[in-house]
């Protein structure tokens, strides 16, 4: 059965206080949307439950890209294109920029932004993997006042979260220490254009000669919700990048994963395909040598 | 209910218009049904096919996916907006040209996002073209004579397209 717009109600507040006063006053009740591109397909298709939204489009408060030597802000209505437009935001952690266009279409990433592919938590989201390896925080807030959380630890399960109801996702802090990090990000879908993840696979990681200094590894698709590959960071960090190594690495890879079978594609495959990814990955590692 | 409907001010194709429509009502339905603009159409009705591909403040966007009040004070540029003065815009004249339409479903849509790729870089590669063309999907063509035909704008620059116009009338 198709939406009927006479049984959803959609206000627009029009500022950040605005909307933060609505949803302090009635925690729970009102689902904000922004440029619409996960909640108006559940609309069309009839199977949006939520019948009280508020619009965040339009408003400059979360619609911004800033940067301090130390981090760039990115405000949670920025848009995809937004996104890969920022030049040193693109040549510094490039990761963003390459799974930006990864979102549907031009008229996708026009619309859709970086906090609502998080709040919408899908465990294929296409930009979680890259802000994992990136050591992403988030910042939330409310009238109660800011809060911020590491991004791994936003994601609490399938479609859940650390947002409180009354909370708002309003920026992302990425840390400007990656640019010398060696940086890695392949996606796997059915088409080049407008596919959603069989599984991605992102990366960074730090040597020293041969010695896996740092390394953080993130998926798509190989967990309920996007997350961090602590296993098998683990059986590379302050090794020496050898065969054995890789071997050990794939094998927690293989254990850590836990994909299920869906309409895109089937938990065997994403396993197999993952840990594929992680040995192009390490491959390119050994083969390029000391980053530089 | 219709009292209570609030009223939607917006500019399409350079015109002020004002709507009472349900804030939750797709612009699309708003420019078909209320506007009477059927230039665009409704393939998917879920973001995936561009067949409802308009502009809004000079961003490509899908119709089916913007609740009509998001477009409150925004320019909106429909297919019937693209010929002006009697002439049709570059990329229309290239696509009869070049045989870029058949059974015209996805024309509009693919019309709106060539437009909005030549407008930000008018000299696209034909892997630029398949990239700002990839949210639009064609049945008939096969694509290659959309991505000539856009290809062909790129390359002229509009002007020997336009020319091309007069000598066949």
């Amino acid at each position: 059965m198709r939406g009927n717009p006479h049984s959803h109600e959609l206000i627009a507040p029009g500022s950040l206080p605005a909307v933060l006063d609505l949803l302090a006053s009635a925690p729970g009740e009102w689902t904000p949307i922004a440029g619409g591109t996960e909640l108006m397909v559940a609309f069309a298709a009839g199977r949006l439950s939520a019948r009280k939204l508020v619009s965040l489009w339009g408003i400059p408060d979360l619609r911004f890209i800033q940067s301090t030597p130390e981090s760039f802000v990115i405000g949670a209505s920025t848009t995809f294109l937004d996104l890969r437009a920022h030049v040193s935001l693109a040549a510094e952690l490039p990761l963003i920029a390459k799974s930006s266009s990864w979102i549907g279409s031009v008229a996708n990433q026009s619309r859709a932004t970086i906090g609502g592919n998080l709040v919408n938590g899908s465990p294929a989201a296409d930009s979680s993997p890259a802000l994992l390896v990136y050591d992403a925080e988030i910042e939330m807030v409310s009238q109660r006042g800011r809060r911020r959380v590491p991004y791994r630890e936003f994601h609490t399960g399938y479609k859940r979260n650390v947002l409180a109801a009354d909370e708002l996702l309003f920026a992302i802090h990425l840390p400007r220490r990656f640019a010398h990090h060696r940086q890695y990000l392949r996606k796997v879908g059915t088409r080049r254009a407008m596919a959603i993840s069989k599984v991605a696979l992102a990366a960074t990681a730090l040597l020293e000669g041969n010695i896996v200094r740092e390394i953080r590894l993130a998926a798509a698709s190989l967990a309920p919700y996007p997350a961090r590959l602590y296993k098998t960071e683990t059986a590379l960090l302050g090794q020496r990048l050898t065969k054995e190594t890789a071997q050990a690495a794939l094998r927690a890879l293989l254990a850590e994963a836990q994909p299920i079978d869906d309409i895109r594609s089937t938990a065997e495959y994403r396993r197999r395909v993952g840990a594929n990814l992680l040995q192009e990955f390490l491959l390119e590692l050994s083969r390029e040598g000391a980053p530089k | 209910m219709s009292a209570s409907l609030p009223t939607i001010h917006f500019t399409v194709n350079g015109k002020e218009c004002a709507v009472q429509a349900p804030p939750m009502k797709r612009l699309l339905d708003v420019l078909r049904e209320d506007l009477h603009l059927t230039g665009t159409k409704e393939g998917c009705g879920e973001g995936e096919c561009g067949s409802c591909s308009v502009r809004m403040n000079g961003e490509l966007v899908n119709s089916c996916l913007v609740p009509v009040l998001q477009s409150e004070g925004a320019e909106i540029q429909t297919v019937e907006g693209l010929a002006s003065n009697g002439k049709l815009h570059p990329v229309q004249q290239a696509f009869l040209d070049c045989g870029g339409a058949q059974c015209g479903i996805c024309t509009p849509g693919m019309l709106m996002a060539a437009v909005q790729l030549i407008e930000h870089n008018p000299h696209p590669s034909m892997a630029e073209i398949r990239e700002g063309l990839a949210g639009n999907l064609c049945r008939c063509t096969g694509f290659m004579r959309i991505f000539e035909s856009v290809l062909a704008v790129a390359t002229s620059a509009g002007e020997p397209v336009l020319e091309k116009v007069d000598h066949a009338r």
